[in-house]
C-alpha cells in the first residue's frame, strides 16, 4: 500500500480511537505518538499491535498519532486500516 | 501479615495504631457482643433560659474552643450542594487550626476546595465512607502524612461508639431548626429528607452546632436531631446549593446496557425464591441499581406481591412504589432527591432511622439483617466474588463503600450488577485492587455477559436453572472478558499505604497504597 495523503480515522468518542497517519519519505522509519486513557494497563499491548497491523500492510515509513479513549482490539485495527486506505486514496474519507 | 482474603496488612500503621486483620463477615459478630470497649458520651449542663444562638458559623466555632489535633466531623445530606463543610474548614484554617482529622460521613465533588488544606497540614487524616473527584486523586498520590480510613455507614456508628473517631465538634447543616438546636432536614427551601448518619455525631461530639437557612418558631418538628445534644445554633443565609442539596426527582438510567442488566437482574431475583410476600428491599441510587425496581416493580404488579419495606438510600422511584402499595414502609437513612422530603415529611409509613439502626453491626439488630434482596454495584469484582467499590482503573480513589459491605452481609439475596467490561477496562477480573465488600457476601453476580452465582449458594443456582436462567462460572466469564479487552498490567504503587479499608466490624479487609 502506498501512502500518499494525511489521512485519519476515528472519534474522540469513549471506546473509541482517533487514529492519524502522514506518509514518510523511504528510510525514515516508523514513529508513532500514542496517548490512552488505559496506557498503564494496555499501552504496550497498542503500541505492539499498531506495529504487527503495519507489518502485515508492509509500511515501514509512516507517522502514525494515535488518542486512544479505550478502544477495544479490532476497534483499533479496523480504524487504522481505514486511516491507511484513505491515506492511500483507496477509499473516501472525511479529512482529504 | 496477610489476612483472610490474603491481602498483605501491616501489623501496625503509623496514625492508625495496631490493625486487626478482617477475619471473615461474621468471625467477631458470632461471640455476640463487641471486644471494645466503648466510650461515654459527654455529659454537658445548660442553664434556663440561655441562648444557644450563634450570629455566625464563625462566632459558633471559636465558641467551641477549636484546638490542633481535633476531629471535626459532617454529614453528608446536603450531597453535592453543600457548602457548610467547606466554610467550617476555612473557618478553621483561619484561626490557625492544624492537624486536623475530618470525619464527613462521605465526601462528595462540593468538597474539592478542601483541597489545599489536606496539602498545608490544616487536615492531616480523613475519616469517610467515601472520597471522589480531584481529592480521591490527592489523597492516594499521599498528600496527607496518615493514612486516611474507608469505613461502611454502619462501621462509622462502631467507630465513633469505641471512640476511634473522637469527634471534638461536629456542624450539622438543617433544613429546619428552632434556636435550642432541634433540627430536621425534612421541610424548609434546602430540605435533603433523612438526617440518618448526622445522630451519632449528635450524640458523640464534645461540641455540637447545628447550621440553618431556616429558623423555626420553637419547637421545631420532626426532630431528627434533639436540642438535649445541641450546643450552639447558627443562622446562615445558606447551607448550600438548594438545586443540588434537592434537585427534582430521580429518573431511571435510558442507557441500554444498563438497562439490560437490570432486566438479567429482575429475572434473577424473581427465580431466586426470595420474591415472595412480604419480602424487603434495598436497590442503589444510580444506574443498573436503580434500574432494577422499574422491572421488580412490574413484576410485583403482574405477581400481585406486596413488600413490607424498602430500605436505604430511598429515591422518589422508592416512593413511588410505597404510595402504589407494593410495599408497607420505607426505613430512610439518606433521601436522594426532593420527592423524598416531601413524603417523609407526610407519610406516616416513610420512616426516618439512624446509620445506627440501618447498619451497625454491634447492637441488637440493625435493619440491614432484615433485608431479603439488595441490588448493589460494582467497580470491579473478582473470582471470588470480592467487590471493589472504592478505587479506579488508575487506583485512585473515586468511589464509596457506603452501605455496600453492610447489606450484602445481611440479606438473603446480595445481586451484584455491573458491565463485565468498561471502556476497554475489564470489571469482572481475577483480582480486584481493592477489596470492600467479602466474596461471601455475595449471591450473584448479573452482566450483560453472563450471570454467576456464588458457589457457597448452590440452591440459588437450582432455583436460577429451573427458572430458565442460563448461569456460567465466574471464572469463564473472567477468561471471556480478558480474551475481548486483552490482559490488563497490573497498577503500579508505591509500598507506602496511604489508606485503608475498615470492614464493617473495625477490621481490616484491605490497605490502598500511594499511586505512582
Amino acid at each position: 500500500m502506498e501512502l500518499k495523503i494525511k489521512a485519519q480515522a476515528g472519534s474522540f468518542e469513549s471506546s473509541d480511537v482517533l487514529i492519524m497517519v502522514e506518509p514518510q519519505p523511504t528510510g525514515v522509519g516508523r514513529k508513532i505518538e500514542l496517548e490512552s486513557i488505559v496506557m498503564q494497563q494496555f499501552g504496550d499491548d497498542l503500541l505492539n499491535q499498531i506495529h504487527r497491523d503495519l507489518d502485515a500492510l508492509g509500511i515501514d515509513d509512516i507517522r502514525v498519532i494515535i488518542n486512544d479513549k479505550g478502544a477495544l482490539p479490532p476497534t483499533i485495527s479496523a480504524r487504522l486500516e481505514t486511516a491507511l486506505k484513505r491515506s492511500a486514496g483507496l477509499q473516501a474519507g472525511t479529512l482529504t | 501479615m496477610k489476612n483472610i482474603l490474603q491481602r498483605e496488612i501491616p501489623e501496625t500503621l503509623e496514625g492508625i495504631g495496631e490493625i486487626e486483620p478482617f477475619q471473615g463477615a461474621f468471625t467477631k459478630l458470632r461471640k455476640g457482643w463487641m471486644e471494645e470497649e466503648t466510650v461515654p458520651p459527654p455529659n454537658k449542663a445548660k442553664m434556663p433560659h440561655s441562648s444557644k444562638m450563634c450570629s455566625n458559623l464563625k462566632e459558633a466555632v471559636i465558641r467551641t474552643n477549636p484546638r490542633n489535633g481535633m476531629t471535626v466531623s459532617f454529614h453528608h445530606h446536603l450531597r453535592g450542594g453543600d457548602s457548610i463543610l467547606v466554610e467550617t474548614i476555612k473557618i478553621l484554617a483561619e484561626l490557625g487550626i492544624k492537624d486536623i482529622t475530618l470525619a464527613s460521613s462521605s465526601l462528595t465533588s462540593a468538597h474539592e476546595p478542601i483541597l489545599p488544606y489536606l496539602k498545608n497540614g490544616t487536615i492531616t487524616q480523613i475519616y469517610s465512607s467515601g472520597i471522589r473527584g480531584e481529592i480521591g486523586e490527592a489523597v492516594a498520590k499521599g498528600v496527607m502524612p496518615k493514612p486516611f480510613v474507608i469505613h461502611s455507614h454502619g462501621g462509622r456508628v462502631r467507630s465513633v461508639h469505641t471512640g476511634k473517631i473522637k469527634i471534638d465538634l461536629t456542624v450539622i447543616a438543617a433544613s429546619a431548626a428552632d434556636i435550642e438546636g432541634n433540627s430536621t432536614g425534612a421541610h424548609g427551601p434546602s430540605a435533603f429528607g433523612s438526617m440518618g448518619y448526622a445522630v451519632i455525631d449528635a450524640r458523640y461530639a464534645r461540641q455540637v452546632v447545628v447550621v440553618t437557612d431556616n429558623i423555626v418558631d420553637y419547637p421545631c418538628v420532626p426532630q431528627a436531631v434533639t436540642q438535649n445534644f445541641v450546643d450552639y445554633v447558627v443562622k446562615v443565609d445558606s447551607i448550600g446549593d438548594p438545586s443540588k442539596i434537592a434537585g427534582g426527582t430521580t429518573r431511571i438510567t435510558k442507557a441500554p446496557m444498563d438497562l439490560q442488566i437490570a432486566r438479567l437482574a429482575a429475572q434473577v431475583i424473581e427465580h431466586s425464591g426470595e420474591l415472595k410476600e412480604g419480602f424487603s428491599f434495598q436497590v442503589g441510587a444510580g444506574g443498573a441499581s436503580l434500574a432494577v425496581a422499574k422491572y421488580i416493580r412490574k413484576i410485583m404488579k403482574q405477581k400481585v406481591i406486596k413488600g413490607s419495606f424498602i430500605l436505604g438510600g430511598v429515591t422518589s422511584y422508592g416512593v413511588d412504589m410505597l404510595n402504589e402499595g407494593l410495599f408497607k414502609s420505607i426505613f430512610d437513612v439518606q433521601s436522594f432527591d426532593a420527592a423524598v422530603s416531601t413524603s417523609l415529611m407526610t407519610n406516616p409509613y416513610h420512616i426516618e432511622i439512624t446509620a445506627g439502626l440501618y447498619a451497625n453491626p454491634f447492637n441488637c439488630g440493625c435493619m440491614t439483617n432484615k433485608l431479603d434482596i439488595v441490588v448493589l454495584g460494582a467497580l470491579e469484582i473478582d473470582t471470588d466474588f470480592n467487590v471493589n467499590v472504592i478505587t479506579g482503573s488508575e487506583g485512585y480513589v473515586r468511589g464509596a463503600s457506603g452501605g455496600h459491605s453492610d447489606t450484602a452481609s445481611g440479606a438473603n439475596l446480595t445481586v451484584v450488577v455491573c458491565p463485565s467490561f468498561r471502556g476497554r477496562i475489564p470489571i469482572v477480573k481475577e483480582k480486584v485492587h481493592t477489596i470492600v465488600t467479602p466474596g461471601e457476601s455475595i449471591d450473584v453476580l448479573v452482566t450483560e455477559r453472563g450471570i454467576c452465582v456464588n458457589p457457597n449458594r448452590p440452591e440459588l443456582k437450582e432455583n436460577l436453572i429451573k427458572g430458565g436462567i442460563a448461569v456460567k462460572e465466574i471464572k469463564d466469564l473472567a477468561a471471556e472478558v480478558e480474551k475481548i479487552t486483552g490482559v490488563a498490567k497490573p497498577i503500579q504503587n508505591e509500598e507506602r499505604i496511604v489508606g485503608i479499608v475498615e470492614y464493617r466490624d473495625g477490621t481490616v479487609i484491605d490497605v490502598i497504597r500511594q499511586v505512582k
